[in-house]
């Protein structure tokens, strides 16, 4: 019998994890969705290579990635702006790639945007955790990140990679235009405070991660004072900690809270190809 | 009971309401409601996310007709109903949790509470507690039981690693740390009960709504 195909990390990266559409259905036990940051390249990429929507893939972020395939694989990779080279062969983002058997896969740095996802044809067939293959990097759930020397067993691939020539993804945007509606806490802030969150620019801050993309700019005043009782917590929600300063949960975000949630923004996908710097502006859902 | 918008697929039940039912009890009544109209299939729904004060519906087809509709269900609010155990998909009956009291915090606690530590141990196990919500990590339950005016302050600076199994005290909660992490609790004990377990049916030993006792070991 044949031995299963595997990726061999030869360079893991600043952060690599295993992520599929995430673990929904278990919030009220303290577990958090997790799954892919931006879910519609993931599912790009599972398309073209023939696996169905929810496989895993590698979510690659920023500085790629080195990797070497044991069997004969189709991969993709979408997402943020990067070189591919297969062996010496240079590929494309967004095209299905069909790799010999011991082939070094290089996912170079993100020239523009942050993050990449990589679909191998038969997914990445690492245990599932409550229904997900999903590194949770706040709850620590589903395999760890990625390691130099890691080997990850590949499934059986199900489908013929899409006929495609290539995709082609929007670019990130200098500037993040984000729909936000209002609540369910915006009555805890002044007038003022919903002033500034539509009419000021915000900068995506360093400090962000899969857990949430933390602003910079103009603090957020507060019209009632004290301590909000933990609640629930949705993705997209723009939560104003005790320094006025939004942030606005992604993926990995807790299930619960104790700060104020001034809005949900109504697709946070963006926000996974924004670099710290990056300018983001709010807009009602009106407009 | 006010209906919170948040976002385009959730919406945020307030318990906030000056009522003569405690907040708790409200928050209580709503989620073993919504649960029953979720199991009954009256509501669609994708995440039932009690807390302190608010029940989170989250996952929702059409938030504007689920308050339509929930402005029409009363949930069986009384004292009775939130002491019996709800049925939740397997979180019923009591636990009992054998601790062993021994958590560096005690002496604050009593001296907090006004008493000895016989009788924080005492109060701890004489109270039947029920898990209000889960969060902060997966599994981890916020108990409530204790009197309001038991209350306590969380440390000043957190520890950098509670361990596991750790019982602990802050506000008007007791808590137990599925896995070790920081925290900022009172630690007065632990148990070697697994709390969080991937493979378990449910996951979570003390989901929502699952009465708890303590007992020395």
């Amino acid at each position: 019998m044949n031995r299963a195909a595997e990726i061999e990390v030869l360079r893991a990266g600043a952060l690599t994890t295993v992520q599929d559409l995430g673990r929904p259905g278990w919030a009220h036990l303290g577990v958090p969705r997790s799954g892919a940051l931006d879910p519609t390249a993931l599912r790009l990429a599972n398309r073209l290579v023939g696996n169905p929507e929810h496989a895993a893939g590698l979510e690659i972020t920023l500085s790629g990635c080195t990797l070497r395939l044991t069997h004969a694989a189709t991969v993709a990779i979408t997402g943020a702006e990067v070189a591919v080279r297969a062996g010496d062969r240079p590929g494309d983002t967004g095209r299905p790639l069909t790799v010999p058997a011991g082939t070094v896969l290089h996912v170079g740095p993100a020239r523009r945007g942050v993050r990449s996802w990589l679909a191998v044809a038969g997914g990445i067939d690492v245990p599932q955790v409550l229904g997900s293959r999903a590194t949770d990097t706040l709850a620590g759930l589903g395999p760890p990140v990625l390691r130099d020397g890691d080997l990850l067993q590949l499934g059986v691939p199900r489908a013929e990679p899409a006929p495609v020539d290539v995709t082609v993804g929007p670019p990130p945007a200098p500037e993040l235009r984000l729909s936000v509606r209002l609540g369910p806490r915006d009555d805890w802030f002044t007038p003022g405070a919903l002033d500034l969150l539509f009419g000021t620019a915000y900068t995506v801050s360093p400090v962000s991660n899969r857990v949430g993309a933390r602003l910079a700019g103009a603090a957020l005043p507060r019209a009632v004072a004290g301590e909000l009782p933990s609640e629930g917590i949705v993705l997209g929600a723009v939560q104003v900690p005790a320094d006025g300063q939004p942030l606005i949960f992604l993926a990995d975000h807790p299930t619960t809270g104790g700060y104020p949630v001034i809005g949900v923004v109504t697709d946070v996908t963006p926000l996974a190809q924004a670099r710290p710097g990056t300018t983001v502006r709010f807009h009602g859902p009106q407009r | 009971m006010r209906i919170r918008p948040a976002g385009a697929h959730a919406l945020l039940l307030d318990c906030t309401a000056p009522a003569d039912i405690p907040e708790e009890a409200l928050v209580e009544a709503w989620r073993a409601e919504l649960w029953r109209r979720r199991e009954h299939g009256d509501l669609s729904v994708v995440e039932i996310v009690p807390a302190a004060r608010t029940v989170l519906l989250d996952g929702l087809p059409d938030p504007a007709a689920t308050a339509d509709l929930l402005s029409r269900w009363t949930p069986a609010v009384t004292a009775a109903a939130t002491a019996t155990a709800t049925a939740d998909g397997g979180h019923s009956g009591e636990v009992v949790v054998p601790v062993e009291f021994d958590g560096p915090d005690l002496p604050l606690v009593a001296e907090h509470w006004g008493v000895d530590v016989p009788a924080v141990l005492r109060r701890l196990t004489g109270t039947r507690f029920r898990v209000a919500f889960c969060g902060f990590a997966p599994g981890f339950p916020y108990l409530t039981g204790l009197p309001a005016d038991l209350a306590l302050p969380r440390l000043p600076t957190p520890r950098p690693r509670v361990p596991a199994g750790s019982v602990a005290l802050a506000g008007p909660y007791a808590g137990i740390y599925p896995s070790a992490s920081p925290g900022g609790w009172l630690l007065v004990g632990r148990t070697d009960l697994p709390l969080f377990d991937v493979d378990g049916d449910p996951p979570a030993r003390l989901g929502p709504g699952t009465r708890v006792r303590m007992v020395a070991t």
